[in-house]
């Protein structure tokens, strides 16, 4: 089992690094110059520019951060066509280098447009995704599981029937335009009756001003979020407890002479639910990536939200910043929910569980 | 493969003769996708979500001859627009009017030409990269192999969603760039299919036989190898479009899709959102357009699965 972790663990380093390469390749061949966008309509000084160059390490600086001037062969510095020393840029393969250096220490940089510190501006956003993702989780758990044993159980009949058609319905529609229709349903038709408790379509979370308490607010982007994914997790679940009721082993145990009931409780939902388990836990990894859609319906400040804000600003460091972050949050709940399978499945051979299929 | 005989056919005596016509074509000119379609057939969700993407396809494909002069021009504002804009559905407007006056209905079908072009299209580039990439993984092995399928496991690593957006930003919005995008990252997924379907070809005795006859390599992917793992090439890629179409709404919907004035499902609904308490037909409508066309590729796809007989991992 250590070898199998230590493997994998191994395994991130080329997908870390090819992530967060094409990443850096893509900020740069975007048209624009960043230290423009900074600026924006302002007209700025050659020295400001020049120091804004050196910190966010475009062109070379000596150790205390000052930039570095192109000098010729006689000692002379070189002038460039508006009369100013000649700075150095940095090639891109070593900011590249200066990028992963800062990322060991825990700097990810600064924002190009706020001047704050992307790590505080991910500690401040990440929470809400967090949370959201927590509730939503549980929903997916409790209903998809739910939906799917009982479809499964009492298969054909009216449940069953309409279990199937309501997850069909929920994998073919766009998740956002699903949360749009419970804001209507539940935010303006039924206005009355939640006493506009579920009306949230500009508020996102809970401030102290907020009328109702903090938990009503994750109600309806939590089922947004999970509604997708929680008819694919009690599509699974029924499949495989069908799968499951036709193994020998539970013919075994009605030939035993139990029950209905006790062969599905002891014997039947055990095995079915590994599979399901195993995606629930990668789809908490997908959660955990930022909800962009979910959270732009609900003004939700979390980190997906945050992430496309800022590359539609071109706000590089921070879309890297928490890429990385995101990239390495979803491996590692990749990695558990891997090793949690083979530990629940000892059919899985352990050194060939890579990329069959 | 199962044959049609053990597929249902003699449930009742009235299909007796066709048992029997069926028994004698066995072996006589059926091929698999005879097979499949007398199969496919029977399946009345795939027939009906066939039916309904042939419908799109034909509004769509025609819109230019009749829309403009039945419901009007997608994307003319109305001269009068206070007494033109937001109207509810009526006959005139089936689907009402948007905030400028414009008819929801044709916005909506020349919506469906964005959709159907963004699936086809990038799941045509997908299918195309990720057949190269499958070939070379499966066929040729080793360093190969891992090579592809590291490269494979970094774009699944990727937040898909926002990976989409950030090439987006790169190389700009507008209708191509977002087929390219959509295209370029979708390609891990169906080498994988396509690996493994030629890993469980690949041994088999026949290819030992073409390749000690000299066939070439190209030769035989081509013509013994990929003919015998197009069934599940065709049931990935039919529920691919489905997906396509999502991401392209919600890029739309993001404001990273289709520039406007032209119309796009994603769009729409977003230009509905500002009117959600007052106007919701403008959210509704479009939606359901991307939800009965997505939903009709999955049932299709779900149909060609089981009609083709493709074993496909998840549900």
């Amino acid at each position: 089992m250590a070898k199998y972790i230590i493997k994998r663990v191994l395994q991130f380093i080329p997908v870390f690094l090819g992530v967060t390469l094409i990443l850096f390749v893509l900020q740069n061949v975007v048209p624009g110059d960043p230290i423009k966008l900074i600026a924006g309509e302002r007209q700025l000084d050659h020295q400001t520019e020049v120091t804004l160059r050196a910190r966010h390490g475009f062109i070379e600086t000596d150790a205390e951060g000052n930039p570095v001037y192109e000098v010729d062969e006689s000692g002379e510095v070189v002038l460039d066509e508006e009369g100013y020393p000649q700075t150095i840029e940095t090639p891109l393969w070593k900011r590249y280098v200066t990028y992963l250096t800062n990322l060991l220490q825990g700097d990810l940089g600064t924002s190009y447009q706020r001047g704050t510190e992307v790590t505080s501006i991910i500690f401040q956003k990440y929470p809400y995704t967090i949370q959201l993702a927590l509730v939503a989780i549980v929903i997916e758990a409790i209903v998809g599981i739910g939906a799917g044993i009982v479809s499964a159980i009492k298969r054909y009949s009216f449940w069953d029937i309409l279990v199937t058609l309501v997850t069909s319905l929920m994998v073919a529609m766009p998740a956002f335009w699903f949360g749009m229709l419970l804001q209507l349903f539940f935010g303006i038709f039924l206005k009355d009756v939640t006493g506009g408790a579920l009306s949230l379509p500009i508020s996102g979370v809970a401030g102290p001003v907020s009328t109702y308490p903090a938990w009503m607010y994750y109600i309806m982007p939590a089922i947004t979020l999970a509604a997708v994914s929680t008819a694919y997790s009690a599509r699974i679940m029924r499949s495989q407890l069908l799968d499951v009721m036709n193994q020998d082993y539970i013919r075994t145990a009605r030939a035993k002479g139990l029950s209905r009931g006790a062969i599905i409780r002891k014997h039947a939902l055990k095995n079915a639910l590994i599979p399901v388990v195993t995606y629930i836990g990668m789809d908490f990894g997908a959660m955990l990536a930022g909800a962009i859609l979910t959270e732009t319906v609900f003004s939700w400040p979390g980190i997906g939200r945050e992430t496309y804000l800022a590359i539609s600003q071109r706000d590089w460091p921070i879309v890297m910043g928490s890429v990385t972050v995101i990239v390495v949050v979803v491996m590692v709940i990749n990695l558990i929910v891997d090793v949690s399978y083979a530990f629940l499945d000892p059919r899985i051979r352990l050194g060939s569980s890579k990329n069959e299929g | 493969m199962k044959y049609p005989v053990t597929a249902g056919a003699a449930r009742s005596g009235e299909d007796a003769a066709a048992v029997s016509k069926a028994t004698s074509d066995i072996g006589a000119s059926r091929t698999l996708w005879g097979d499949a379609w007398m199969r496919l057939k029977k399946n009345k969700l795939a027939i009906a979500a066939a039916i309904w993407i042939v419908f799109i396809i034909l509004v769509a494909v025609t819109a230019d001859l009749w829309v403009p002069a039945v419901l009007g021009d997608p994307n003319a504002t109305a001269a009068d627009m206070a007494a033109a804009s937001r109207l509810p559905p009526s006959l005139e407007h089936p689907f009402g009017t948007d905030n400028l006056g414009r008819d929801v209905l044709s916005r909506v079908i020349y919506g469906a030409r964005i959709s159907l072009i963004v699936g086809v299209v990038a799941t045509g580039i997908s299918t195309a990269i990720g057949l190269v990439m499958g070939a070379l993984a499966a066929y040729y092995g080793g360093v190969w192999d891992t090579l592809i399928m590291r490269l494979a496991d970094i774009f699944l690593a990727f937040p898909y969603t926002l990976f989409v957006i950030a090439m987006i930003a790169v190389i700009g919005n507008g209708i191509q760039n977002v087929f390219i995008a959509i295209g370029i990252l979708g390609w891990p997924q169906i080498a994988r299919v396509f690996r493994s379907a030629i890993l469980s070809v690949k041994e088999n005795d026949y290819v030992d036989a073409a390749r000690s006859m000299g066939a070439s390599d190209v030769r035989i992917i081509a013509r013994h190898i990929f003919p015998n793992s197009v069934a599940s090439i065709v049931v990935y890629a039919t529920m691919n479009i489905g997906g396509a179409i999502l991401t392209e709404s919600a890029l739309s919907f993001l404001g990273m899709g289709v520039v406007p004035p032209d119309p796009s499902w994603g769009t729409l609904i977003q230009t509905g959102q500002q009117y959600l308490q007052t106007e919701p037909w403008l959210m509704i409508l479009p939606g359901l357009a991307v939800l009965t066309t997505v939903l009709a590729f999955t049932l299709l796809g779900d149909g060609l699965r089981d009609a083709l007989d493709v074993k496909m991992k998840d549900a």
